[in-house]
């Protein structure tokens, strides 16, 4: 076994045992990212920075005074800004870019112990499903089978789910506005949690859509997701819509079991053409959770297939709102221009990328007067209708079980062409961010060519705590194993 | 709803992004097929429904509106492309 192999709770028991130090564990994921290189999971690696911290983390452990996730390497998605570190959102319009604060869940990592050992690759300014639209390229995913066409890991977080499946950190944080943690940890194996809305600060995180972004952790295993969202939840005040809620031990209820919850298998996400293995997959979960003591129960989602057209007025026109402050005055990229408008026209022109471009045009549009009423109004009320959905059938169950996607990773280039093909990938993910639920893909088994599939655990507001359990019951019945094909002998 | 060029000209510019001519027809197409996909919406009845804002389940907090924070200039300036003395430069705009 070696010290990349450890899961986050092995490594912190390991630590505190004294079986290993911080500063070892450290040198092994830097080296492990050096030799990764090729997966470009990676913008930016901080390793001078993870010593640093790793040194200050072995005092700590031999003065008793470790706390959580004292010396466990972590990486952080590049949409976080970090202190005097290149932040990047994946886009050309940020270059230089070092922001001069923390964001409030990295400033919480690191107050839990955590080194960070670097920036991951991620699509631009979260928007993607594949992580093809990254200025810095795209990640490939570490499932591809030896030979075979390179893969995507998945997006918007790919580069922090391939870092975590290739074992390049022990857990690493992502934001999911629409799927981007729980789409990226199905392609590539690993445990994704998008919290509730709320439950993590959005301080210091690059803004997409603001009603639907929420960051998550990215692990190889349920229990240390537990562990790593603890270190991030929390009320903050520096975001409004940061929840005044308390935080659970999360880390206790993973073991809760399942017996004499209701879980529902929502109707409408048997999607025509569904592939069979995603749907025999979906039954077994199903079945292993009724064997652990669950009863399933069969519940409607009436407005399921209007979620994904609501969701491409919403968080486009969001995100034009939000990236109307990238204008070459006071960060990253200027391009000149003759006029103060020229040079914004020039510099927005130059440095968002065309996914990017589309979105904000698309925003600006069903923003417009005259348009206001008919998409963005319409898509907000549709919204109602979504969020009422899941909470009636919340009245009768305690969690909803569905598959991560409807596909496995696909090879880079492919649904490029036609964006709408490319967001059919965030069908089953976009419903839960629309209704601010939380919502955690648990891998639970491979496709016939060989690659990961993952099950989608859905809970109430509030309530990871059963999120957790269940999607524990599934990893214990799954016996999935999380080593990609390149790093078995 | 179908994109001309023009109009998808007119949304480049109130969005202040350079969009080059030849990209005007490919683009027009492709933002006519999204708009045309999420058009489906309109086969829902929303008549009483009230649209939903935020993403949140409990009501925003209010605070005192009081300064908390600032007198860091060279924070707030550190990433600047242009600067001049404690000011952002851009190109001039009154005459």
């Amino acid at each position: 076994m070696t010290l990349t192999d450890l899961t986050l709770a092995e490594a912190r028991d390991g630590l505190t045992k004294g079986s290993f130090s911080a500063v070892e564990l450290a040198k092994a994921h830097l080296a492990a990212i050096e030799a990764a290189r090729g997966l470009n999971a990676f913008i930016t690696p901080t390793a001078e920075l993870a010593i640093a911290r790793a040194k200050a983390a072995d005092e700590r452990l031999a003065k008793k005074t470790a706390r959580p996730m004292e010396g466990i390497p972590v990486a952080v998605k590049d949409l976080f800004c970090t202190e005097g570190v290149l932040t990047t959102a994946g886009s050309h319009i940020l270059d230089g870019f070092k922001p001069t604060y923390e964001s409030t869940v990295t400033r919480k990592l690191i107050e839990a112990g955590t080194v960070m050992v670097g920036k991951t690759n991620l699509d631009e300014f979260a928007m993607g499903s594949s992580n093809i639209t990254s200025h810095y390229g795209p990640v490939k995913n570490p499932w591809a089978p030896p030979g075979d066409k390179d893969l995507v890991p998945g997006g918007s977080s790919g580069g922090s789910a391939a870092a975590v499946a290739a074992r390049l950190c022990l857990g690493a944080t992502g934001t999911d506005t629409g799927g981007s943690i729980r789409q990226p940890a199905a392609f590539c194996g690993i445990v994704g949690l998008k919290p509730t809305y709320g439950r993590c600060s959005r301080w210091g995180i690059v803004a997409f859509a603001s009603s639907l972004d929420q960051a998550g952790p990215m692990t190889r295993t349920v229990g240390d997701s537990a562990i790593m969202l603890n270190a991030m939840a929390g009320h903050d005040p520096k975001d409004s819509t940061s929840a005044p809620v308390p935080v659970p031990d999360f880390e206790a209820a993973v073991e809760r079991g399942v017996k004499g919850l209701r879980v529902g298998i929502p109707r409408e996400y048997t999607m025509d053409g569904m592939p069979a293995e995603i749907a025999d997959l979906w039954r077994q979960g199903a079945a292993w959770l009724k064997e652990a003591g669950a009863t399933t129960v069969e519940v409607s989602l009436p407005h399921t297939s209007y979620a994904l057209p609501t969701y491409y007025i919403i968080a486009p026109a969001e995100a034009s709102s939000n990236l109307a402050r990238y204008d070459g005055v006071r960060y990253g990229l200027r391009v000149p221009g003759e006029t103060l408008d020229e040079m914004y026209e020039n510099t927005r022109g130059e440095g968002f990328g065309k996914e990017v471009r589309r979105r904000v045009l698309i925003g600006t549009y069903v923003l417009s007067a005259g348009y206001y009423d008919a998409y963005y109004l319409k898509a907000q009320r549709v919204r109602t209708l979504i969020a009422r959905d899941f909470s009636q059938a919340f009245e009768k169950i305690d969690a909803l079980l569905t598959p991560t996607a409807p596909n496995a990773a696909f090879a880079i280039g492919e649904k490029m062409d036609d964006p709408v093909a490319m967001y059919l990938n965030d069908v089953f993910t976009v419903p839960v961010n629309l209704a601010g639920l939380p919502g955690i893909s648990v891998p639970a088994g491979l496709s016939a060519r060989g690659l990961p599939l993952g099950l989608q655990v859905i809970g109430r507001a509030f309530d990871e705590e059963t999120v957790f359990a269940t999607a524990r019951v599934i990893e214990k019945a799954a016996k999935f194993d999380t080593r990609p094909p390149c790093l078995k002998k | 709803m179908a994109l001309d060029r023009a109009t998808v000209k007119k949304i480049a510019l109130l969005a202040r992004i350079k969009v080059p001519e030849s990209e005007l027809d490919s683009l027009a197409g492709e933002l006519s097929s999204i708009l045309t996909w999420v058009e489906q919406l309109n086969k829902i009845d929303t008549g009483n429904v009230q649209p939903m804002a935020g993403g949140g389940h409990l009501a925003l907090p209010k605070r005192a509106d009081a300064v908390t924070d600032g007198g860091a200039p060279e924070k707030v300036l550190a990433n600047a492309p242009e600067r001049v003395e404690t000011y952002y430069a851009v190109p001039k705009v009154v005459e």
